[in-house]
């Protein structure tokens, strides 16, 4: 028995093409060679051929107290059989084999976003051995503490720490990130991402499912079978269906005495595009979703972020990179080169994080620190102070410049005050008494926060409101160049939370938008908490969507897909069940019958099948590589 | 305890999904049985000295369904 239902699911394909081959025959002896006698035995045997797999489908589900859509087939094919209605039991056996596989092609084509991801997992790695040896395992088989050697251009097979060895990776898979970046030992680094140069040997730290990468694929396979509530009602729906479509061809049979009527019922019954209408949407959905680096956690996530209509941003790491950096350098009198390599020395000698933006910038420059400099005393809150007999170096905020009587001419305190007003931290560097360097340091805004809120707006969001632990005035100055509605500063993390649940107090379906980290008790309490950046653990956890890739493009991208995702499957259902009602119609009529019937079915499942295929493709993205340069300028 | 996760061939037919789950359940020792029907994985918690990750895949393969590849992990 086992052995020939695993024979059979192996050869359904070509027992599907033996049926079409016999049916061929059967037509040609009929209307060619009007040799009626063969034509019956062909169709004979294609009904015998057919009917076996879908009769030991049938058996298995019975045995497991499931009423199974092929038990109503191979009902309907033994009564054709019975009344002599070969022709039929084998168009209707050809036609929902034939089905069958056009379904699990398309449907291939619907998952095929989620394969390639998971082919993108590691499967063998170089396990460091005594003596330095190496051979290759299984990644399945490594261990925690294992050693790894990982050559350029390999991949990598674990979650781990570099213990030898620097290189170049390109995170794509993780972060979303493929600029290279560089690491070296004691560095992390995560499966599946890339060496593009350097040997490294990693200690693992986890492998196979619990690595990040790991954790993002199982995700994803999980989303795409966690149904929303459209798709859980008619699953229901289908398992009392199917028995009651059963219930109801008998019934037919007692009242009409009609059997070939009853068994027309079975087939029309048969609930085909129901059961696969909604679910395929999703899975279409969600895997154009993980392509584009948007993880939606199942079907009820966008469903109900397709309801959202106000959008609560955090600031500082969300609609901006949350990395300092320098926005403008004035210079007065001396050559600026030579000023921003002394102020990159002082910086150096700090760990204060607008030094660090400092040092960055004048690296990116290839400005060398300058050396020589006299000891340096912090003045806290100010900034930095150096002197020796002849040479007095002053590096902070205005707070130092003042208190040192600093010479500041009109000029100059125009320039610094127009930095402030554009919502910059300014670092001034005078030289013996003299104002010599301004500079403007900023947490930058991130490159497509503008256009990506303003797609989400033309979407159909009604509110975006900005929530920052920020003082007022640089707050509004960034809602100001954003289609922001609402800012509210100067907040600690539970002040966010309360601004979350008075939205949704007001009637508002709410999503958080947040670096997943200290924002966790308003992305859990949000209607949908988006977790924007890495993927680490816990915006894995916290979060019903998660962007790998940290842009704004991937949001409004995300509600966009949501929205045709949630009109997808609405579609689907309509289709599913007009086909139903139409074929009852049909069946009153008398226009249709056991396999134009059938014909109709198959016909109505490939139709939800190609509908959401149409979400694969959809890509709303306008944003182009050019205005990612421009704007990064 | 341990947890199995056993991959199928292609899955096709949603239920063929309920088939798989309601089998598997019913053995002794399985518990939450989740099966991936796009992903055509079958995950489960078995107690292993009542049931074993061969048995699960046997169950599976009498319903006529090839399993290509089981994994174990030892639940702490």
């Amino acid at each position: 028995m086992t052995k020939l239902n695993i024979w059979i699911a192996k050869h359904q394909n070509k027992m599907t093409i033996l049926i079409a081959i016999l049916i061929g025959l059967s037509l040609v002896f009929n209307y060619l060679m009007h040799f009626e006698a063969a034509a019956t035995i062909f169709m004979i045997l294609a009904s015998i051929v057919g009917a076996i797999p879908v009769a030991l489908h049938a058996f298995t589900a019975l045995q497991n107290k499931v009423i199974s859509i092929e038990l109503l087939v191979t009902i309907a094919v033994v009564g054709a059989f019975i009344i002599g209605e070969y022709e039929e039991s084998a168009v209707v056996t050809f036609l929902f084999l034939f089905g069958n596989y056009l379904e699990q092609k398309t449907l291939e084509k619907t998952r095929s976003s989620v394969k390639s991801l998971t082919k993108m997992a590691p499967t063998m790695a170089e396990l460091v051995v005594e003596n330095g040896q190496t051979e290759m395992v299984d990644v399945d088989d490594l261990d925690e503490g294992d050693r790894v050697l990982v050559k350029t251009g390999g991949q990598i097979p674990v979650d781990g720490k570099i213990v030898q060895g620097t290189g170049y990776m390109n995170e794509a898979s993780i972060t979303g990130e493929s600029t290279p970046i560089k690491k070296g030992i004691g560095d992390k680094v995560f499966a599946g991402s890339l060496t593009d140069n350097g040997t490294i040997t990693v200690e693992t730290t986890s492998v196979g499912e619990d690595t990040t990468f790991g954790k993002i694929i199982e995700l994803v396979e999980e989303a795409q079978d966690s149904q929303s509530p459209a798709a859980r009602f008619i699953d229901k729906f289908a398992t009392y269906y199917t028995p009651a479509v059963l219930i109801i061809g008998i019934l037919v049979w007692i009242f009409t005495k009609d059997f070939p009527l009853a068994i027309t019922v079975l087939v029309l019954g048969c609930p085909g595009a129901l059961v696969i209408g909604a679910p395929v949407s999703n899975v279409a959905g969600i895997g154009n979703g993980a392509k584009n680096g948007i993880l939606m956690k199942g079907g009820n996530a966008v469903n109900t972020f397709a309801q959202v209509d106000t959008l609560v941003l955090d600031k500082t790491g969300t609609l901006t990179t949350g990395k300092m950096s320098v926005t403008i350098v004035d210079n007065f009198d001396g050559d600026k080169e030579k000023l921003l390599g002394l102020l990159t020395a002082v910086e150096k000698t700090s760990n204060h994080p607008l030094g660090q933006a400092i040092i960055n910038y004048a690296e990116d420059q290839n400005i060398k620190p300058a050396s020589g400099l006299p000891t340096l005393d912090t003045v806290k809150g100010q900034g930095l102070v150096g002197q020796t007999d002849d040479f007095k170096i002053l590096v902070g905020n205005e707070k130092l410049m003042k208190a040192n009587q600093v010479n500041i001419n009109d000029l100059q305190k125009k320039i610094i005050e127009q930095r402030m007003q554009a919502g910059d931290s300014v670092v001034s560097m005078a030289i013996n008494q003299e104002l010599r360097l301004v500079v403007g340091v900023n947490d930058q805004l991130r490159f497509d926060a503008r256009e990506g809120l303003q797609a989400l707006k033309d979407a159909g969001l009604k509110k975006i409101v900005m929530l920052t632990g920020d003082n007022k005035l640089a707050a509004q100055r960034i809602a100001a160049k954003l289609p922001i509605d609402e800012v509210h500063a100067e907040l600690l993390p539970e002040d966010k939370v309360e601004f979350v649940k008075q939205f949704q107090a007001q009637g508002s379906t709410v999503a958080f938008v947040g670096d997943g980290i200290n924002d966790s008790p308003s992305l859990a309490t949000a209607d949908i908490g988006i977790g924007m950046g890495t993927g680490t653990d816990v915006a894995i956890e916290t979060s019903d969507i998660i962007l790998v890739k940290s842009s704004f493009d991937a949001l409004a991208h995300a509600y966009i897909l949501a929205k045709k995702t949630v009109a997808n499957t609405k579609e689907n259902i309509v289709i599913a069940v007009g086909t139903v009602a139409l074929l009852l119609l049909g069946l009153i009529v008398g226009v249709i019958h056991m396999g134009s019937g059938m014909f109709v079915h198959e016909l109505s499942i490939l139709v939800v099948i190609f509908n959401a295929m149409r979400l694969i493709r959809n890509k709303s993205s306008k944003l182009d590589t050019d205005q990612v340069l421009k704007t990064a300028n | 305890m341990a947890k199995v996760i056993l991959q199928l061939g292609e899955l096709t037919c949603p239920s063929c999904m309920t088939k798989i789950q309601k089998a598997v359940q019913n053995q002794d020792g399985v518990s939450n049985v989740k099966v991936l029907f796009n992903a055509g994985k079958v995950r489960a918690d078995i107690d292993e000295s009542k049931t074993s990750a061969e048995k699960l895949s046997k169950v599976i393969t009498d319903l006529g369904y090839e399993v290509l590849k089981t994994k174990v992990k030892e639940l702490a």
